[in-house]
C-alpha cells in the first residue's frame, strides 16, 4: 500500500491548499467582521465587569488605594458577619416569586380583556398603558402619598367604608405586598406583549375548539395558552431578571414611608419598615458606593448573578412547561 | 475556526483579567506647592441648601475674596456626603478643592483613607495653632487617630425645644432635668381627642422621628464606643441598659410603639411650615440650634422656650450637657491649589469675625473659642441655651471610626428593635451588635 507521489503532481495541490487557506482566513475574517459588533459589546459590557466583579470579590479594595488579595475574606463577610444579607436575598426571591407571578397572571388577565372589549377599546387600553410611563420615582412617591395611613385618601375612603386599612408601606407584613400592588398598576409593558400575543393566535383554531364544543376553559387552555407559551416565558425571564435588580421603587417607597429626613449630611438607609422592602442591590450599592466595600458588593452581585442563572436556566428547560419541542 | 475562534476568547480572556486587575480608578495626587498668592479658582462643595444659608455662604465667600483678591472661589451647594465620597474617588477634573460635610461620622474615613489632606502642616506653615484656636472636643471630632484632617466649620448642639404655654396649662413650672422627670411631664402634657388619638403628644420618642436617632438620645449617658484598641464596648458601657430601659419606658408611658408610629407618620417634612412642634402637635422636642430660626420666622402662635435634654436620675450633675456634632471642613487629595485652598479653610474656620457673622447667619453654634466669646454673637436667650450646651464638659459627639458612621447604623438597627418591643436577651444582643460592629470595622480594614 506504499504510495508515492511525484512532484509533477504535488504543484497543483499544493497551490490550491494554500488558495483553500487564504479563502478560509478570508471568510474568519469577514465571520469576525460581521460578529465584531456583538463581540465589543459583550466584551466590554458583559465579559469584562463580570471578570472585574470575580476579581474584585477576592480583593480589598476601596476605590482608593489599590487592591489587595483578601483570599475569601469577602466571601465570609456577607455570609456569616451580614446580618441584612439573609433578609435581603428572602425579599428580593419574594419578590421575584410574587411580583413575577402576578404580573404574568394580571397582564395575561388585562390582555386578553383588552381584546374583547368591544367600545372603548382606545380608552381601556390607554388607561392600563398610561401608568407604566410614568418615573418609577414619581410613581412611587404618588402611591406612599395616597396609601399615607394617616394622610392618604385611599385609608379614608376605606375607614369611610368601614374598612380598617392595613399601614400599607409603614407595616413589615404589608410593605412588600404595597410595592407588588405598585407593580400591577405599572402593567402596561406586559399588556400590549401578551396582547400582541393574543391578537396573533390563529382565529380558525377558536373557531374549531368552538365547533369541538369547548368551554371558556377549555380553549383558554389548549389554544390559547399553547400559542403564548414563549411570550409568557419570554415574561417570566424578564420579569425574574428585572426583579432581581429591584430598587428604586423599594428605596423611595422605604425613605418617604419612614419619613426619616435625609439631609446632606445622611444617608438613606433602605429597608424600611424592618428591612421588610431591603433587597440585594440595595444592598450592593451601600456596600459599594456608599460604605465603599467593593470586595463584599462583588460577593453579592456574583451572588445575584448566579441565582439569575440558575432560575433563568430553570426556566428554559423543556420540563417547566414554558418551552415546547419546537421551540 | 474553531480552534481560532477558542484562541481569539483565550487571549481575550487573559486581556480581561489583565484589565479587571489593573482597571481601577485611583484618583490622582495633587500638590502643596502651588503659590496661594497666583491667580486661582477653587471649587468649593457645601451641604448648605436652604436660601438664608445659601446667602451667608455666599456672603462669606465674599469676604474671603475681598482679603484675597487673586483667588476666586466657585461655590455649589447642596452636596452630600455620599457626592464627595464619590467625587474624590472618581478624581474627575471638575473635583472639589475644598469639601465640607454635615457630619462628623465619616471623618475617621477621610482621614485614614487620605482622601482629605492632614491639615497640620498648613496650620503648622502658617501659624495657626489649634489648640489655641478651637475647643478640645470639637478638634477631637475633626481628626481620627491624630490626623486633622478636617476642621470644625461652626458646631450644632442639641437641646430641648417646650412650649412653655402649654407648660403652663398643664401646671408644669420648668423643663425637665432628670428621665424621671422627662417621662411624667411628657405623659402629663399629652392630649387625646375623644376617639383616643393624639391631639397633642408630650414628647415623640421614636427614634425615627427627624433628629431623634439613638446616638443623640444616648449621648446623655455620655456613653464610650470604643475601647483603646478600638473595639466595639456596647456590651459592657454602664449606662447602655438605662438608656433602652428609659427609652421603651418613654415609649410605652406614651401609648406604645404602634400608635406613636401611626402618629409620625403622618406628620409633614420636618423643614416645612407642618413641623409638628410649629404647629401644636408635640409640646416638647429634641433638635438642633437651628430650629429657633425657624420657630421666628414661622411666627408659631405660641410661646416656647429651650434647655438642655434630661440627663439620667443617677447622674443630676450631668445636667447642661448635650449632643454634639457640626459641619467639617477639609482640603481635597486631589487639589492642585491645597496652598490656596487652605486660604480659604482658614478664613471659614479661624477668622473670629467671619465665624461670628456666619453663625449668626444660620443660627449655628460658632466653632472658636474667640467667637463663643464674642460679644457680637447673637443674644437670643434660646439661642445661647446651645452655646452653654457646646461649651458643657459633659457634651459629646460621637467618635470618628474608620468606617465612617457604620457602627452608628448598627447601634441606629439595634435600637429600632428594642424600642418597638424587641426587649428579649438583651445582654446577648448587645454582644452580637459588639461582634457585628468589629466585623465591619475588620471588613474596612487593609
Amino acid at each position: 500500500m506504499a504510495t508515492s507521489t511525484s512532484p509533477a503532481r504535488s504543484s497543483p495541490s499544493v497551490g490550491t491548499g494554500k488558495a483553500l487557506r487564504r479563502v478560509h482566513r478570508r471568510r474568519r475574517v469577514r465571520t469576525l467582521g460581521f460578529l465584531s459588533p456583538w463581540l465589543v459589546g459583550f466584551t466590554v459590557f458583559f465579559a469584562y465587569p463580570l471578570i472585574a466583579t470575580v476579581y474584585f470579590s477576592f480583593m480589598h479594595y476601596n476605590q482608593l488605594e489599590k487592591p489587595t488579595f483578601v483570599g475569601l475574606r469577602n466571601w465570609r463577610y456577607v455570609f456569616e458577619q451580614m446580618p441584612l444579607f439573609g433578609p435581603a436575598l428572602r425579599n428580593t426571591l419574594w419578590l421575584v416569586v410574587v411580583m413575577v407571578a402576578l404580573r404574568v397572571v394580571f397582564g395575561i388577565g388585562i390582555g386578553l380583556l383588552a381584546t374583547r372589549v368591544k367600545s372603548g377599546v382606545g380608552f381601556f387600553r390607554t388607561c392600563f398603558y398610561l401608568p407604566y410611563l410614568a418615573p418609577p420615582v414619581a410613581a412611587t412617591v404618588a402611591f406612599v402619598f395616597l396609601l399615607n395611613p394617616g394622610t392618604g385618601p385611599v385609608d379614608n375612603i376605606l375607614g369611610d367604608l368601614g374598612i380598617s386599612a392595613p399601614n400599607w408601606f409603614n407595616d413589615p407584613d404589608w410593605a412588600k405586598p404595597s410595592l407588588v400592588l405598585l407593580g400591577l398598576w405599572g402593567i402596561g409593558d406586559l399588556m400590549v406583549v401578551f396582547m400582541a400575543a393574543l391578537l396573533d393566535v390563529p382565529r380558525e383554531q377558536y373557531e374549531a375548539a368552538r365547533l369541538d364544543g369547548a368551554g371558556r376553559l377549555a380553549t383558554f387552555r389548549y389554544v390559547t395558552w399553547p400559542s403564548i407559551t414563549p411570550i409568557v416565558m419570554f415574561a417570566v425571564v424578564t420579569g425574574v431578571v428585572q426583579t432581581m435588580q429591584y430598587y428604586t421603587q423599594a428605596l423611595v417607597a422605604g425613605k418617604l414611608a419612614s419619613g426619616v429626613d435625609v439631609g446632606p449630611g445622611s444617608v438613606v438607609q433602605p429597608g424600611y419598615p424592618d428591612h421588610s422592602t431591603l433587597t440585594v442591590p440595595q444592598l450592593v450599592y451601600s456596600l459599594g458606593f456608599q460604605n465603599f466595600n467593593t470586595g463584599a458588593a462583588c460577593v453579592l452581585s456574583l451572588v445575584l448573578f448566579a441565582i439569575a442563572m440558575a432560575v433563568t436556566t430553570l426556566l428554559m428547560r423543556r420540563g417547566a412547561g414554558l418551552l415546547t419541542a419546537e421551540d | 475556526m474553531a480552534h481560532v475562534f477558542l484562541r481569539v476568547v483565550r487571549a481575550g480572556v487573559a486581556a480581561l483579567c489583565l484589565l479587571a486587575g489593573s482597571g481601577c480608578a485611583n484618583p490622582p495626587t495633587g500638590s502643596d506647592q502651588d503659590d496661594p498668592t497666583q491667580p486661582v479658582t477653587l471649587r468649593f462643595w457645601h451641604g448648605w441648601s436652604e436660601k438664608n444659608e445659601v446667602r451667608a455662604i455666599e456672603e462669606s465667600i465674599e469676604r474671603f475674596e475681598a482679603q484675597h483678591p487673586n483667588i476666586k472661589v466657585r461655590a455649589t451647594g447642596h452636596v452630600t456626603d455620599e457626592t464627595v465620597n464619590q467625587a474624590l474617588r472618581a478624581g474627575g477634573g471638575d473635583a472639589p478643592d475644598v469639601v465640607s460635610s454635615f457630619t462628623t461620622n465619616n471623618v475617621g474615613q477621610y482621614c485614614s483613607s487620605g482622601m482629605w489632606v492632614d491639615l497640620d502642616p498648613f496650620m503648622r506653615k502658617t501659624g495657626l495653632d489649634k489648640h489655641r484656636v478651637f475647643p478640645k472636643n470639637l478638634l477631637d471630632y475633626t481628626a481620627y487617630q491624630g490626623e486633622q484632617c478636617a476642621l470644625p466649620l461652626l458646631a450644632d448642639a442639641y437641646g430641648l425645644y417646650y412650649n412653655k404655654d402649654a407648660f403652663a396649662a398643664a401646671g408644669i413650672k420648668r423643663p425637665p432635668r432628670t428621665m424621671s422627670e422627662f417621662r411624667r411631664d411628657a405623659v402629663k402634657l399629652t392630649r387625646r381627642t375623644a376617639d383616643g388619638s393624639y391631639r397633642r403628644l408630650g414628647f415623640m420618642p421614636n427614634f425615627r422621628f427627624y433628629q431623634n436617632s439613638p446616638d443623640r438620645m444616648f449621648a446623655q449617658w455620655g456613653p464610650r464606643y470604643f475601647d483603646r484598641k478600638g473595639r466595639s464596648r456596647l456590651a459592657e458601657e454602664p449606662g447602655i441598659r438605662d438608656f433602652l430601659r428609659t427609652q421603651r419606658g418613654l415609649v410605652t408611658a406614651l401609648g406604645g410603639y404602634e400608635a406613636l408610629e401611626e402618629f409620625r407618620t403622618g406628620f409633614g417634612d420636618e423643614f416645612s411650615a407642618a413641623h409638628p412642634f410649629q404647629t401644636g402637635k408635640l409640646a416638647m422636642h429634641l433638635d438642633g440650634e437651628w430650629r429657633g430660626l425657624f420657630l421666628d420666622k414661622a411666627e408659631v402662635g405660641f410661646r416656647w422656650g429651650t434647655a438642655p435634654l434630661p440627663v439620667p436620675d443617677d447622674r443630676p450633675e450631668t445636667y447642661g450637657r448635650g449632643y454634639l456634632t457640626g459641619t467639617v471642613i477639609g482640603i481635597a487629595q486631589s487639589s492642585r491649589h491645597q496652598n490656596a485652598a487652605w486660604e480659604l479653610v482658614r478664613f471659614l474656620t479661624s477668622d473670629t469675625k467671619q465665624v461670628v457673622a456666619f453663625a449668626n447667619a444660620i443660627h449655628n453654634v460658632p466653632s472658636t473659642k474667640a467667637a463663643l466669646r464674642s460679644p457680637e454673637l447673637d443674644a437670643d436667650r434660646s439661642f445661647r441655651t446651645f452655646l452653654r450646651i457646646a461649651r458643657n464638659r459633659y457634651s459629646s459627639a460621637p467618635p470618628a471610626s474608620l468606617n465612617g458612621g457604620q457602627y452608628l447604623v448598627s447601634f441606629q438597627d439595634f435600637g429600632y428593635g428594642y424600642e418597638a418591643g424587641d426587649t428579649d436577651g438583651l445582654d446577648r444582643r448587645l454582644r452580637s451588635l459588639d461582634h457585628q460592629i468589629d466585623a465591619d470595622t475588620v471588613q474596612a480594614q487593609n
